[in-house]
């Protein structure tokens, strides 16, 4: 799926043309198809084992295609894999510092690992202490950093040879909010300064906060792609969310809903909510509320909630009625409205 | 928003020794500043020796030469089969916990990653010979020979540090975990219990001979032995099996690096 064909030089940032890659019986990525431009910040969404780590791991020279091609600036990730190593910095999912040695001597010796020479493996490492904000702890041991300040120390070892594309799998997996909030300023920043980025992420929030561009990925495919507006619209629909006691009540319920957002509704398991995508928003709501105290159907809660990844996924694939064998992913933010009984 | 300027870019790609060199002194650090790696290494080895000289040695004959004498030089040469679990587990959690990928990700060639890594793991590996030496006189131990002897046999013992940090090295890159290469290590007990390091191999029920005898410990051990009485014999075949285990494993380490 195409974001943007090309910058005025006509090479893409990264092109995926029929890229697969196995891991035993397991198709990590299926024929994968995308192309993104320089000059932005792609988000790689998508659920757990989507296979968007394993995208990640293939831009950055780790784990080697099984079929197709994918090119970085150009350069074939397999055949010039060298020359995309200069050109990446990679920073995973977990922080891959070394915890006994001082936050400085962490990026010294991976500006060193970049090719920097003494000097400036020592400039480098103290333009990236400096620009984020990690003066006060430089010349601690990594090891006894907070989640944010080690997350941050793990960016700005990926930061010290000046990459061109900057590759986030995760950043901000398993940091409390005050940490996420320092990666994503982190990030902001390096966007800012024109840093080419590539990050993945479960958060549809984190897209949101980050993102220019979205790209959603589900069983290794690409299932939407596009400008991050755009893409929000179609897959990001908010829903009106209905729970009753009674689930005879249910068809009844979902006919108001239909009736109101013309939309399908879904019974979502264990099968006392009814979902429907509700474009009009909170006008929409208050219509429901109305209609279902004229039915005089008892609810236990409604809301206006934003979609999880579950139910966006649902509808992107058409798979199961929402009905995801999958763990339910966090919503970004909920609008609830608690039926006064 | 303030913007990030980054620092100039590298101009060219770094040097195979100069890349090397920083992984093998991040290696290093890590190794000096975790007292559990390098301060309980050494207690646990000379519990060990203390165990087999004063515990075990008594009930153990060792035919004409006494037990400390025929013990010592034996579990110097063999220590790194102890402590080489300590490399592979290093390994193994490097590769868990995303810093081979960040490794691997930079534009480093894959020999330096091995070569940093075998001259790190060596050095400290020569830090367990010497300091178990030590243990050894304090328990007892003279040297048969002259000192030029006993640097001979010393060197022939930082030799097989080298050729196990190798082996070490491949079982890491191997391992699913660092408790499966904890555990996978302990293969090398089975080598080193079961040859002539610390019982004569004779004193072994018939059947256990003949691997005790044809396995490359016995002769490693032996040769040790031999060159610290002015002798060669078993040096042959002791550097043989070295060069051996070195070329045939050193490749794996690197092609496993590469397609890591």
């Amino acid at each position: 799926m195409t974001i943007a064909t090309a910058d005025a030089t006509g090479v893409p940032l990264i092109e995926a043309h029929d890229l697969t890659v196995r891991f035993g019986k397991i198709t990590a990525l299926d024929r994968l198809e995308l192309s993104a431009r320089p000059g932005s910040v792609l988000a790689v969404l998508g659920p757990n084992g989507a296979g968007k780590t394993t995208f990640v791991r293939c831009v950055a020279t780790l784990v080697r295609p099984d079929g197709g091609r994918l090119q970085v600036r150009g350069r074939d990730v397999v055949r010039d894999a060298a020359k995309v190593r200069r050109d990446i910095g990679l920073a995973g999912q977990f922080a891959a510092v070394e915890p006994t040695m001082t936050g400085r001597e962490n990026l010294e010796m991976t500006a060193r690992l970049f090719g920097h020479g003494r000097i400036a493996a020592r400039r480098a490492a103290a333009a990236v202490i400096d620009q984020l904000g990690l003066a006060d702890v430089a010349d601690r041991r990594s090891g006894s950093y907070s989640g944010g300040q080690r997350r941050r120390l793990d960016l700005g070892a990926s930061l010290v040879g000046s990459p061109r594309l900057l590759l986030l799998d995760e950043p901000t997996v398993g940091l409390d909010p005050v940490g996420r909030s320092e990666v994503w300023a982190a990030v902001r920043a390096l966007a800012a300064a024109g840093t080419d980025i590539l990050l993945t992420t479960h958060y549809l929030a984190e897209a949101d906060e980050l993102a220019d561009h979205v790209v959603v990925i589900d069983r290794g495919r690409v299932v939407a792609a596009g400008p991050l507006g755009e893409t929000k619209a179609s897959i990001g629909q908010d829903v009106i969310d209905v729970a009753v006691a009674d689930r005879d009540l249910l068809p009844a319920v979902a006919q108001i809903l239909e009736r109101v957002t013309a939309g399908p509704a879904r019974v979502q398991p264990p099968g006392q909510h009814v979902t429907a995508p509700a474009p009009g928003g909170p006008a929409q709501l208050a219509i429901v509320i109305d209609r279902l105290q004229d039915a005089a159907i008892d609810v236990d809660e409604i809301g206006l909630r934003r979609p999880s990844l579950d139910e966006v996924f649902g509808v992107l694939t058409g798979v199961g009625n929402g009905a995801s064998d999958r763990p339910a992913l966090p919503t970004t933010g909920q609008l609830t409205a608690r039926r006064a009984s | 928003m303030t913007a990030i300027e980054l620092p100039s870019r590298p101009t060219r790609t770094p040097g195979l020794l100069a890349a090397a060199s920083q992984v093998a002194l991040r290696a290093l650090r890590k190794f000096l500043r975790t007292p559990g790696l390098s301060v309980m290494g050494i207690v646990q080895s000379a519990m060990f020796l203390f165990s087999f000289r004063y515990v075990f040695g008594g009930a153990i004959h060792a035919g004409a030469t006494s037990y400390v004498d025929f013990l010592v030089p034996a579990y110097v040469a063999s220590i790194v089969l102890f402590t080489g679990g300590g490399i592979a587990v290093a390994v193994a959690a490097d590769k868990a916990e995303g810093f081979t990928d960040r490794l691997l990700s930079l534009p480093v060639s894959r020999y330096a990653l091995v070569l940093g890594r075998v001259i790190a793991d060596s050095a400290t590996n020569v830090w367990a010979i010497i300091s178990t030496a030590a243990f050894g006189f304090l328990f007892g131990f003279r040297l048969p020979g002259g000192w030029p002897d006993g640097l001979a046999a010393l060197g022939l013992c930082v030799a097989y540090a080298v050729v196990f940090t190798v082996v070490f090295l491949v079982l890491g890159l191997y391992a699913p975990s660092a408790q499966a290469a904890q555990g996978m290590s302990l293969i090398a007990f089975v080598f080193a219990f079961i040859s002539s390091a610390y019982v004569p191999a004779t004193s072994m029920p018939g059947w256990l001979q003949p691997f005790a005898k044809y396995q490359p410990i016995t002769p490693m051990v032996d040769a040790v032995r031999a060159l610290l009485t002015g002798s060669t014999s078993d040096v042959g075949l002791a550097l043989a099996w070295s060069a051996l285990l070195v070329v045939a494993l050193g490749p794996v380490a690197v092609i496993r690096y590469r397609r890591a």
